[in-house]
């Protein structure tokens, strides 16, 4: 059971980790969609096949698309021409934090008095869920439906808004 | 090591890796897929504390991490536009020459 | 808990959402808007009615609802709802008399273009109303209050592009905000000396025995017991919301807004809110009669500034011009009268009188907006006339609603309820003032509404506008009929031969006493009403006025009288020469103190610190400055790694809370620090 929690795990991890560094955006998008799709698999491993689907839906299905666009769209970058000086600096102190943070959670995680695993996943139907969501959670659910309106339209005014573009001005 | 430990140690290391990227790339794109992975990372808590941890109601756990993954995506929405926003007043998605405090 | 009970908070709800749907719809939504307004009303005063019928079940019991709203320190607030058969009834009330208004602004309002926010308003002010009426906490019934007091605000001045509006709603707003100051101060004392803010709450709310005995022991200093000083907080908010003198000059100003919202404002709601306060809170109120040794009750100030406002109100109604003036001073009179019937300790009374007053007054507004509508907005008594030929139904409803007011014996609601009111002043034993002035009231009352009537409908047309003007359509009309229809009817539920609604309000059995109990001062009144009738008919009836320009009789015969009472007994003028003034004079003062005073002792110091400086100078440019000059270096350094913080950089600012994390984490987990 734990070594397939490992295996999954690992390569979760490796396809985030190599996305993080690539250099080329379009593959890093790709590559990324497998650490969430990885994610989902962890999800089902775990018992949660109704966030496994949402997060497949959501993540592989719905944001990568958006990414993939948002990167076609800035593809004029000159990002990809040329790296700054300070870019190795940056690297460094973000290697830094990264692994400091990364073995402060660890440290913690080993060293916390857990309560032992039940034996089983607790079972959720999804008519459950449902009515979870739609009775003792009802307020938050609503909350999180005006969250996403906002959002979709805060974001179509920012996309959408902006001086006009000048005529001689593309890159 | 017990499950929930691994589980742990697993969003614990998504999480490290999301920082990374999100302090080291330049690109607004990759910052932003770092915050993603960040924010998975802790819905992942969620799942592995529903699935292994002390039995609360059978549910909670689930729905908070549906409740991650709408924000996750209300989140990407609006950083993509500002994205986009930013590319069209500065021309370029390097997210350290967007440092002007001001319009 | 009944059905009714767990219900109820709807029926102010009801009208919330009309107005926050109307808030939403655009300007061209005029049917839309409308046509969830009126349902929202109807569908309250379903409820209102449902919840009567509860209600009457068992009238004494008082059915509450609460709920905690969060925690405070140590204590906490709470909130909630009450059904009884005096917040059934005026829940009933206040929404069948909207719901009428709601639909003759349907008629009346129809050119208007700011359509969809006039529902929008009317159903905030109708929500907030019926807030009031149900809150079971002071805390909401305050909140509640204080919507009435801005929903007042926007509705008066609706039409703000009147100067004349806008300054009368920020009248109105201030006016009643000074009561509103001191109803606040009597619910914090109350809460900080009770611990609760409950009207019942099974024993320990503020207005059951156990609680008001605890407060009864506790003493001021100046011989003044804690409940009487509360109550008299308490009353000033009453008195500004019910336009009690000294704080009655908003109402007639209030007249500015559209006639519905006059209609709603000074029948229904807004004025009501007052004498509705003080018969809720009458357990409070009416305690410290039992504590012998207080100098002053709390209802004897009550009965005092009642007794002056029925007067006043009557004596400057007689000399207005305004058609919708008149109506506004009869209104303070009226309320007068409720406050003296309080005052004097049958607040049963207060509530007949109230709930009657509501059908006829708001018949008189909407009748006087009706006669406005058909005139384009003339309004000037001495330019309208005839009109009882061109609009017999506004005619005969008007009629109705005058007769109602003035007190016509036997048949009219008006009567009754007052009978009642001048009734419980005779029986008072601390004086009988307050029946003296009751009773000069309602020769004035006659007199004017006499004069107002064959003003506007006798005689020739004064006016182009009067003589064009033609009856309204149905819209309009019908409204006006059901409240007719009301001002006659009601008038039943509270004779002496069959005292329903004193047993219903005070939940006993009352025996039902002879029709003519009291009958000499019943037969006074009577007489008393016949004079001025008489008296209005002999001026302005016998020989009509034929145009605009005629001298008012009145004003012939006491020219100086007539002058006086026209400018409303000149009492803004008063405000504005003490009050006003006063302030003035402050500011003078502190304007004097400031120049001359202040500013001498200021400029003395200065040429001082001149004259010292010029010495230190020397001294300072040549040993101090080198200290002050590292000083400085050393804080603007400090100020530059400071804004190098603030880079604007999005990177690096995560990496500090990275940073900060571990460091925290790890002064956790290092230090055991849990």
């Amino acid at each position: 059971m734990n070594t397939v929690l490992v295996i999954l795990a690992l390569a979760t991890l490796g396809t985030a980790a190599v996305a993080m560094s690539l250099r080329n955006l379009l593959h890093s998008v790709l590559l990324l969609t497998a650490t969430w799709a990885g994610v989902a698999a962890f999800y089902l491993w775990a018992g949660a096949e109704f966030v496994a689907f949402a997060q497949l839906l959501v993540y592989v299905g719905a944001i990568s698309m958006a990414v993939l666009f948002a990167v076609l769209l800035t593809r004029h970058s000159r990002d990809d021409v040329a790296a700054p000086p300070a870019a190795r600096s940056r690297g460094v102190y973000a290697a830094a934090a990264g692994a400091a943070v990364a073995g402060v959670l660890l440290a913690a995680v080993s060293l916390a008095p857990l309560a032992t695993a039940p034996a089983r996943a607790p079972a959720v139907s999804v008519r459950q869920l449902g009515g979870e969501l739609m009775g003792a959670h009802a307020a938050s659910l609503l909350a999180v439906a005006v969250l996403l309106t906002v959002a979709l339209v805060g974001a179509v005014v920012l996309a959408a808004g902006g001086p006009p573009e000048k005529p001689g001005d593309t890159p | 090591m017990s499950p929930l430990q691994l589980c742990l140690a697993f969003s614990s290391l998504l999480f490290a890796v999301g920082l990374t990227g999100a302090l080291a790339r330049s690109n607004s794109i990759l910052v932003l897929l770092g915050l993603e992975l960040m924010l998975t990372a802790g819905s992942v808590n969620f799942i592995a504390f529903w699935r292994f941890g002390p039995p609360a109601s059978p549910a909670t756990g689930v729905v908070f991490a549906i409740f991650a993954i709408a924000v996750a995506a209300a989140e990407t929405a609006v950083g993509l536009a500002l994205v986009i926003a930013v590319y069209r007043h500065q021309r370029n998605i390097r997210l350290p020459e967007a440092n002007r405090l001001k319009g | 808990m009944p059905p009714s009970l767990e219900t109820l908070w709807l029926v102010p709800a009801l009208p919330l959402l009309a107005a926050s749907l109307g808030a939403l719809t655009p300007r061209g939504g005029r049917r839309f808007s409308a046509g969830v307004a009126i349902a929202a009303m109807a569908g309250a005063l379903l409820l209102s009615c449902l919840a009567l019928r509860a209600a009457l079940l068992d009238p004494s019991a008082h059915l509450v609802h609460n709920f905690r709203w969060f925690d405070l320190g140590n204590g906490a607030v709470e909130l909630g709802w009450l059904l009884d058969p005096l917040s059934a009834l005026m829940c009933v009330m206040v929404s069948l008399v909207g719901l009428l208004i709601f639909i003759f602004s349907l008629g009346y309002m129809c050119e208007d273009e700011n359509f969809t926010r006039f529902f929008c308003f009317m159903s905030l002010f109708a929500a907030a109303m019926l807030g009031v009426v149900i809150a079971n906490s002071l805390l909401l019934l305050f909140i509640s209050w204080e919507l009435v007091g801005l929903a007042s605000y926007l509705l008066i001045g609706f039409w703000f592009h009147k100067p004349a509006a806008a300054a009368a709603a920020k009248k109105a707003f201030i006016t009643t905000r000074i009561g509103d100051l001191g109803l606040l101060l009597g619910l914090v004392w109350l809460y900080d000396s009770t611990g609760s803010l409950l009207l019942y709450d099974g024993g320990n709310g503020v207005l059951e025995a156990g609680v008001l005995g605890n407060l009864g022991t506790m003493a001021l200093a100046g011989g003044l017991a804690v409940p009487t000083a509360i109550s008299l907080l308490i009353f000033c908010g009453a008195a500004g919301k019910s336009g009690q003198f000294p704080l009655h000059v908003w109402l007639p100003d209030a007249m500015e807004g559209p006639t519905p919202v006059s209609a709603l404002i000074h029948a229904a709601t807004m004025v009501a809110a007052g004498v509705f306060l003080i018969a809720r809170v009458f357990p409070l109120i009416s305690y410290d009669q039992a504590l012998a040794a207080d100098p002053l009750h709390a209802l004897t100030v009550v009965a005092a500034i009642g007794a002056v406002t029925a007067l006043l109100g009557a004596a400057i109604a007689t000399a207005q011009s305004d058609l919708k003036r008149v109506l506004a001073f009869s209104t303070i009179s009226q309320l007068g009268y409720m406050m003296l019937a309080l005052g004097v300790g049958s607040w049963v009374a207060a509530i007949f009188h109230l709930l009657t007053h509501a059908f006829f007054k708001a018949l008189l507004f909407l009748a006087a907006g009706s006669v406005i509508h058909a005139a384009h907005h003339e309004q000037d008594i001495r330019r309208l006339g005839g009109l009882g030929r061109t609009m017999r139904t506004t005619y005969a409803t008007f009629a109705v609603g005058m007769m109602a007011l003035s007190g016509v014996p036997f048949l009219f609601s008006g009567f009754w309820s007052k009978e009642a009111v001048l009734h419980a002043a005779s029986e008072w034993a601390v004086s009988q003032l307050p029946l003296y002035a009751g009773l000069v009231g309602v020769v004035l009352t006659a007199f004017y509404m006499t004069r107002l009537l064959c003003e506007v409908f006798w005689g020739p047309a004064r006016s182009p506008e009067a003589a064009h003007a033609r009856e309204n359509t149905g819209v309009i009309t019908v409204p006006l009929v059901i409240l007719a229809i009301g001002s006659v009817g009601l008038g039943f539920l509270g004779t002496p031969a069959w005292p329903w609604l004193e047993s219903a309000l005070t939940g006993r059995p009352v025996a039902p006493r002879s029709l003519l109990e009291g009958g000499g001062l019943m037969a006074l009144s009577i007489v008393l009403v016949a004079a001025g009738l008489g008296a209005g008919w002999a001026l302005y009836g016998r020989k009509v006025r034929v145009s605009a320009d005629a001298k008012d009789p009145f004003s012939a015969a006491a020219p100086r009288l007539f002058g006086f009472l026209g400018a409303r007994m000149r009492l803004d003028e008063l405000y504005a020469a003490t009050l006003g003034r006063l302030n003035t004079l402050g500011a003078a003062l502190a304007d004097f103190m400031d120049r001359w005073v202040w500013g001498g002792a200021v400029g003395f110091l200065a040429l001082l610190g001149e004259f010292t400086g010029s010495v230190n100078s020397e001294v300072d440019e040549s040993g101090l400055n080198a200290g002050f000059n590292s000083a400085s270096e050393r804080i603007r350094g400090a100020g530059r790694a400071y804004s190098g913080a603030q880079s604007g950089d999005a990177q690096g600012y995560l990496r500090t809370v990275a940073v900060a994390f571990v460091v925290l984490a790890l002064l956790v987990l290092l230090g055991g620090g849990r």
